[in-house]
């Protein structure tokens, strides 16, 4: 099925092109949000991009909308005070296996248990890249690596299964040899009202010689194929997520339409708080002096 | 001036915070000025707590280092803090459950057993808690304080509970005061009642609400003592006031929180104690590099590490200063107290904001936790809202947006997320002026000089506006007193008592921090004759602050380390000290060794022995000089035992749980 975008792809383009290695997975990320953002018609100015460090947490330099290029793992925290500030932009939080498997996992776990309105896309790669290729925490088992020479001795994390029990409300998968599949889950994540996850397998072409193009091409199948798949079934998501060998699900594993964080908030209301006028009036200001008297 | 020290001590659990609240706002309302300090410990229930409300006719800066009633809720209690009253003062405790050994006390000071069950037997069954109720209507009478007013606090503090409740108290509180009212006479305190309503109100409760009105739309934290009351007030008054308040999983996430919500354009403010604010610091530097105003507050506790979390120190300053890699903007400012925490919260908002660039409140402990009676007038609701240079549209013809375009003021025009035409991207890799990273393809040396120098110029600009320090007092008095954040009060004091006992004394207090005043405080102190900087941590790290950025050494300094907060006599004798050319002695002095003593029984030997004699002997063969102390059973008085504590070391050389009365070696 073609992608009808709403906004030209052009109108993300910024002027800085990616400095990503050639063949680099993340290319086909930063054009599928793209494309996600076109078929929602989302302007440049209510799209607002946060990534932590790694490779992939360059993408928000190299597209045209509001963005910040935070710390290291800290991006989902740096989000979440921004969706809190301003609840009408869309925030998409783009970064690495590292940044947010790793470092950041903290912040991942507890921002899917608030279930806020944020679409998190991380670039996965099972390798830190930018680091010249030590071992992460999607690397799989026995991998060697520049740090694990002996072969990995730790289980990879799996973040499929990791935001299910976590809370997370729109939990999928894509793979950077499949755009316009991934535009599709970006757009249905950013659309959806709560904790989105997009896992993107992203090769990496300089550090990782095992997850390459060819061996998720050998191994990938769409979940919205298969007739017997149910993406509201939670018990069937937890299997499906699972799954790795010589099949490998991506697509939409699961949605619900669990309240959101920001419905809870009585402080947003009247809308979003940068809306709001600073100071406070007298009759409200004594009351609150009174309780000290 | 008259005042009166009341200490209330008790078991945590015992209610003797309310207890305290009650009696203080009691005074407050009728016009007295109150100042208290909660000795407390990190624990629910049990350990020592030590609260002491100080009220006077005029302003208090400090709790002071009296005590003329004591109200004592248990054993404990009677024997550490019974030997403080003065004379004049009493001891009101509960004769059902405790006792009090008169050989305790001072000359002329009254033994007042409450019979509570006795009192409170008309009044039905009550709860164990109600006991400080009687306790409380007693201190009422003897205070000289009225009845009618306490009934006003009583029906306040338990109005959400029911009238049934508040009827019970004022009832219990009638019967402590009418037992009183018949068997004693009070202690003669003739009070001028001016009934002026004067706020009674914390460090942290006056940040909250100055962070309120000036704006505060988000605030974040992660509890921790001495800063949760600050999330508390903000808590239970986000509603109205239109805050949204989000403890979140660590200080890592509220500091990054608080940045993206103040880059996207919302006052933000986050709170932290030391630890906390250890786990913040890189996010601090992101706000620097971001140029995203957002206000940080660390309440300093006693440290290193978990440290002692319930006790006061001013330790953390060379953390905030040194807080994040690289040379950023950032603004510390130190409350000097209540009123002006309330105000700081106010500037540091706005200095926020104008200069883009986080700023640092650094409190303590004492500032943060500790009521006092402020000024009606010194807090107001239209504070200055100054947001700085804000750009709200931007047409196309404007030509492309440079949110970190260079400019003298080295502050840029800040459009809002949102705003049409002004996309950017805030990157913590360094950047040019449209946000185009400088850090990896596009390095450009003289572009990253511009960038740091207009940075950095915004912290220049920053301090013209900051008021200078000021030397307060006599202009060539004999000696100089330093100090920061929370003890200007007790310094003040300190000041007031040496110039009665004739020796010339003025002030200089500094509340900001960085950027700093360097010639401005050097002019002041190189014309001063003898400086001395009073803090409390172990390294005089003012003082070695003041070095670095002026050059300029400080003659002594009076450093204090063990938790508890400065008090004027401890200052007073200091100073004299060092004027007399005396050494500064680390030894264990008698009252500390009282105190040892009790560590000691509380933390091995439960709590039924009580030390009863000291004896300090001399060393023999190169051994240190040691306290002799001997340990007796509370009910009966007979010894137990004797305990050895080396007066060099501390060390505790021996417990010997059979009385004998030459020293124990080690």
């Amino acid at each position: 099925m073609a992608t009808v975008l709403e906004l030209p792809i052009e109108t993300y383009d910024s002027v800085v092109d990616p400095d990503w290695c050639p063949g680099c997975g993340d290319f086909g990320v930063l054009k599928a949000l793209k494309m996600a953002a076109g078929k929602l018609s989302i302007q440049p100015k209510d799209l607002f991009v946060v990534s932590g460090i790694g490779c992939s947490s360059n993408l928000p330099g190299f597209i045209h909308a509001y963005g910040v290029h935070s710390l290291h793992g800290r991006a989902v925290a740096v989000a979440s005070g921004v969706k809190f500030a301003n609840h009408d932009l869309h925030v998409v939080i783009t970064g690495g296996d590292g940044d947010g498997y790793g470092i950041g996992i903290g912040h991942f776990i507890h921002a899917m248990r608030r279930n806020l309105d944020l679409t998190y896309i991380v670039m996965n790669n099972q390798i830190y890249g930018l680091t010249t290729g030590q071992a992460s925490p999607t690397t799989m088992k026995d991998m060697r690596t520049k740090s694990t020479p002996r072969g990995n001795a730790e289980q990879p994390i799996n973040p499929i299964s990791l935001a299910l029990v976590s809370g997370a409300t729109y939990v999928s998968r894509a793979f950077s040899g499949e755009p316009n599949h991934m535009a599709d889950i970006i757009a249905g994540a950013i659309a959806h009202r709560g904790f989105a996850l997009v896992d993107v397998f992203s090769p990496c072409v300089t550090y990782n010689k095992i997850n390459t193009y060819p061996w998720f091409k050998q191994r990938v199948y769409k979940l919205e194929n298969e007739t017997a798949y149910k993406t509201g079934d939670y018990q069937q998501a937890v299997g499906r997520s699972m799954e790795w060998g010589d099949r490998i699900p991506i697509g939409l594993f699961y949605k619900g339409d669990q309240a959101i964080y920001e419905d809870s908030e009585p402080a947003l209301k009247k809308g979003p708080l940068v809306h709001q006028e600073l100071g406070m009036n007298s009759e409200l200001f004594d009351s609150l002096v009174e309780e000290f008297v | 001036m008259r005042e009166a020290t009341i200490g209330i001590g008790g078991a945590a659990g015992d209610g003797l915070d309310k207890t305290g609240d009650t009696l203080a706002k009691t005074a407050s309302r009728l016009g007295l000025y109150l100042f208290a300090y909660n000795s407390y410990q990190s624990v629910i229930r049990g350990g020592h707590i030590w609260l002491r409300v100080r009220m006077a006719e005029e302003k208090v800066y400090s709790h002071g280092d009296h005590l003329n009633l004591l109200i004592a809720l248990n054993q404990d209690t009677i024997e550490r803090h019974a030997r403080e009253v003065e004379p004049g003062g009493a001891v009101l405790f509960n004769s059902d459950k405790l006792q009090c050994d008169p050989a305790l006390l001072s000359d002329n000071v009254l033994v007042v057993p409450l019979p509570v069950s006795t009192i409170t037997k008309p009044l039905g069954k009550l709860q164990p808690i109600m006991q400080n109720t009687v306790g409380l209507g007693a201190a009422i009478f003897f205070l000289g304080l009225e009845f009618d007013v306490i009934t006003e606090v009583l029906a306040d503090t338990f109005k959400h509970k029911g009238q049934a409740v508040v009827d019970q108290n004022v009832q219990i509180a009638r019967a402590g005061f009418d037992y009183a009212k018949e068997h004693f006479v009070p202690l003669g305190y003739e009070w001028k009642f001016t009934r002026v309503r004067r706020p009674f109100i914390t460090g942290n409760e006056a940040i909250s609400l100055g962070a309120a009105s000036a704006g505060c739309k988000f605030y974040s934290a992660y509890p921790m003592t001495p800063a949760s009351s600050i999330l508390h007030w903000m808590v239970a008054h986000a509603e109205r006031c239109g805050i949204l308040v989000k403890q979140c999983e660590d200080e890592i996430a509220v500091a990054n929180m608080a940045v993206g919500a103040g880059l996207a354009g919302v006052r933000a403010m986050c709170g932290t104690s030391g630890g906390g604010f250890a786990l913040m610091t890189e996010a601090i530097g992101q706000a620097g590099m971001v140029e995203a105003p957002v206000v940080f507050v660390t309440v300093q506790r006693g440290g290193s590490s978990t440290g002692i979390p319930t006790k006061t120190e001013q330790a953390d300053l060379n953390q905030v200063i040194g807080a994040s890699q690289g040379d950023f903007p950032r603004i510390i400012i130190a409350p000097s107290d209540v009123t002006d925490a309330f105000h700081s919260a106010v500037e540091a908002f706005n200095l926020a904001e104008k200069y883009q660039l986080p700023v640092i409140i650094i409190s303590d402990l004492l500032l943060s936790e500790h009521p006092e009676t402020i000024e009606a007038d010194a807090l107001r609701h239209d504070v200055p809202i100054e947001r700085g240079e804000l750009v709200t549209q931007w047409p196309e013809e404007n030509g492309n947006y440079k949110r970190f375009a260079f400019t003298k003021s080295g502050v840029s025009p800040r459009a809002l997320p949102g705003t049409e035409n002004t996309v950017y991207v805030a990157a913590t890799d360094d950047h040019d002026e449209e946000g185009i990273l400088i850090s990896d393809v596009f390095t450009s040396p003289p572009v990253r000089r511009k960038i740091q120098e207009k940075r950095m110029t915004k912290v220049e600009r920053a301090l013209q506006e900051l008021p200078g320090p000021k030397l307060e007092g006599p202009e060539d008095a004999e000696v100089t007193l330093i100090g920061w954040g929370s003890s200007k009060g007790v310094i003040k004091e300190a000041a007031t008592l040496l110039q009665e006992q004739g020796i010339s004394v003025n002030q200089v207090h500094f509340k900001y921090l960085h950027p700093f005043h360097a010639s401005a405080s050097l002019g002041i102190l190189q014309n001063c004759r003898k400086t001395i900087c009073v803090e409390c941590n172990y390294t005089g790290q003012f003082a070695r602050h003041l070095r670095a950025e002026t050059g300029y050494s400080v003659h002594e300094t009076i450093l204090k380390y063990d938790g508890e907060p400065l008090e004027p006599a401890y200052i007073v004798r200091n100073v004299r000290a060092i004027l007399n050319g005396m050494p500064r002695s680390l030894d264990v002095n008698p009252e500390e060794a009282r105190e040892m003593a009790y560590h000691y029984i509380r933390s091995r030997l439960g709590d039924s022995l009580r030390p009863t004699l000291f004896e300090r002997i001399p060393g023999q063969n190169g051994d240190e000089p040691t306290w002799r102390i001997e340990l007796a059973t509370r009910e009966t008085g007979e010894t137990r035992g004797e305990l050895t504590i080396g007066v060099e070391t501390g060390a505790t050389y021996s417990w010997k749980p059979v009385a004998v009365s030459k020293r124990q070696g080690a």
